[in-house]
């Protein structure tokens, strides 16, 4: 069931997005909206790529989701699985799937979201079938 | 010669080697130019226009213009990966449309296996990338990307891997002619499927090969294309476009091609059933498929159906597509394919393909790149080409 898992490099932390790694390390996922349009955008930015307002705000997402897309990278080291979710915010983010089975994993699956440690001590969001939970 | 047309490619050079140990990239990228341009009968005296990508050695072109003693009023470094150089053909004709220059060179070189590099694993692009920290950590090398745009299509639409595996299929049995392709062994659908899995659902053998080398254009104003005969091509329609991840609200089942695909076929004033040949990017075996439904060859799909029992095989199916062997089985120099794509549509045009998958009385042929990843930002560039009396 579980299998070894890769160690995860940090990601790259900036005035920009600080708030959602520092999220992270919290075991919170979070994302931005503009308060202009309404709408949700993934990866965050300070400019809505909707309507491009600069009134944007973080908010806390739900962390629940499916499976838009996988594949198990068989050829690594260590085999690990990718995936774009579409979270409940309509949204969908590339991510890594743990604590699974690779090789029952299905596309519209439920996710929920778990976070991983990095090497150098951010966080990062990834995702589990919710019925592993 | 009834259609009209802005600028002809009077010049086409694949260079021969596939890896390149005792060459420099500059080298490279000067033999394919000196084979372009005397494939199309002219010089380096001549060029006025150069067009490379961004990867070339030194800033933009210039590093190149003065290694090679180019003296030019145009220049144009526009960077869509594997799809630049199709890009470079649109724009020559631009600037060839705009008095900017008469004679455009385009070029590309490198030498992945040389340097021992490989395509697997994650692209370093540094710290401002904005989309960095959320991709790179989760570990996309460029097969995984792209399977996962195969699985979203197999769950969409059902599309198999012996399908999928129809296209290396019909690129093997036009490799075999090719003595220069890196693999010329024809090969079966079985063998696709049982070759080792990669990334789910790729296996290696839906994956193109990685080659040194380069190659050349040379596209040319009407005038000069009228004083160097009948082996010049037209160039009919061209169309580009940047796919990306759109905040976050896309599909992988559709591709840059949808975009620029109608665009050309609009400016050429003619469909994909007027086509004799495609020149398709073939990075994996799903950027021709998911490519064949967004140029409209079939419908959004149907191209696992479309591509089955031999109907890309030239003098077997319905659109012989790569009769070089592409990028599956002859040559992904720099692992960029369009050039070769562009080249390959040429020698369709005229008649110099190798008599095996040469297609007969080809008339009109469409070449067309995918640069980038497929499942997170490309750049999709589509040109229709005609044979000089088209």
């Amino acid at each position: 069931m579980s299998q070894q898992e890769r160690t995860y490099i940090d990601p790259d932390v900036n005035m920009e997005n600080q708030a959602y790694w520092e999220a992270a390390k919290e075991n919170r996922l979070v994302l931005k909206r503009c308060t202009s349009c309404g709408k949700t955008h993934f990866y965050p930015r300070s400019i809505c790529p909707h309507c491009w307002s600069t009134e944007t705000e973080w908010y806390e997402a739900s962390g629940k989701g499916t499976i838009y897309t996988y594949s198990v990278m068989r050829r690594a080291e260590v085999p690990y699985v990718i995936a774009y979710v579409t979270l409940e915010e309509g949204i969908t983010m590339m991510t890594n799937l743990v604590d699974c089975d690779f090789d029952a994993l299905r596309v519209g699956e439920p996710v929920e979201v778990q976070f991983r440690q990095t090497e150098g001590g951010w966080a990062l969001p990834v995702f589990r079938p919710v019925a592993a939970a | 010669m009834s259609r009209s047309c802005k600028a002809y490619i009077a010049g086409v050079y694949e260079h021969p080697t596939r890896k390149a140990v005792d060459k420099t990239v500059p080298q490279i990228i000067a033999e394919v130019s000196l084979g372009a341009l005397k494939d199309a009968g002219l010089t380096m005296a001549d060029v006025d226009g150069y067009f490379c990508d961004s990867v070339v050695p030194g800033l933009g072109g210039m590093s190149m213009a003065e290694y090679m003693g180019l003296d030019l009023t145009h220049t144009d470094c526009t960077e869509t990966g594997g799809s630049s150089y199709v890009v470079h053909v649109g724009h020559a004709v631009q600037a060839i449309a705009a008095g900017k220059c008469k004679v455009a060179l385009v070029t590309l070189a490198g030498r992945p296996r040389a340097e021992g590099l490989a395509t697997l694993g994650a692209r370093d692009h540094g710290g401002e990338l904005p989309e960095r920290g959320f991709e790179i950590p989760y570990g996309p090398a460029v097969t995984n990307l792209y399977a996962m745009a195969a699985m979203r299509h197999m769950y969409e639409y059902g599309t198999t891997s012996e399908q999928l595996a129809w296209i290396k299929v019909a690129a093997s049995h036009h490799a075999q002619h090719n003595e220069l392709a890196v693999l010329r062994d024809v090969v079966t659908v079985d063998d696709v499927v049982n070759s080792p899995m990669i990334a789910d659902p790729l296996h290696r053998l839906d994956c193109c090969v990685i080659s040194d080398g380069g190659g050349a254009l040379v596209i040319v104003a009407p005038e000069i294309a009228k004083s160097l005969g009948d082996r010049c091509v037209k160039v009919l329609g061209h169309g580009e476009a940047i796919k990306h991840l759109n905040s976050g609200n896309f599909d992988l089942t559709h591709t840059g091609a949808a975009k620029s695909g109608p665009i050309a076929f609009a400016e050429a004033g003619l469909t994909p059933a007027d086509m004799d040949y495609a020149s398709i990017y073939d990075s994996f075996t799903i950027t021709v498929l998911e490519t064949l439904e967004d140029l409209g060859f079939c419908e959004k799909g149907q191209g696992g159906k479309f591509v089955a029992d031999g109907n890309l095989i030239s003098g077997v199916g319905k659109l012989p597509f790569n009769t070089d062997g592409g990028g599956l089985c002859n040559n992904h120099p720099n692992n960029r394919g369009g050039m070769t794509k562009v080249i390959e549509a040429v020698r369709q045009l005229r008649g110099e393909a190798h008599p095996k998958v040469q297609v007969p009385d080809c008339t009109l042929a469409l070449a067309h790149g995918t640069g980038g990843q497929i499942s997170t930002r490309h750049g999709s560039s589509t040109v229709i080409l005609g044979r000089n009396d088209a």
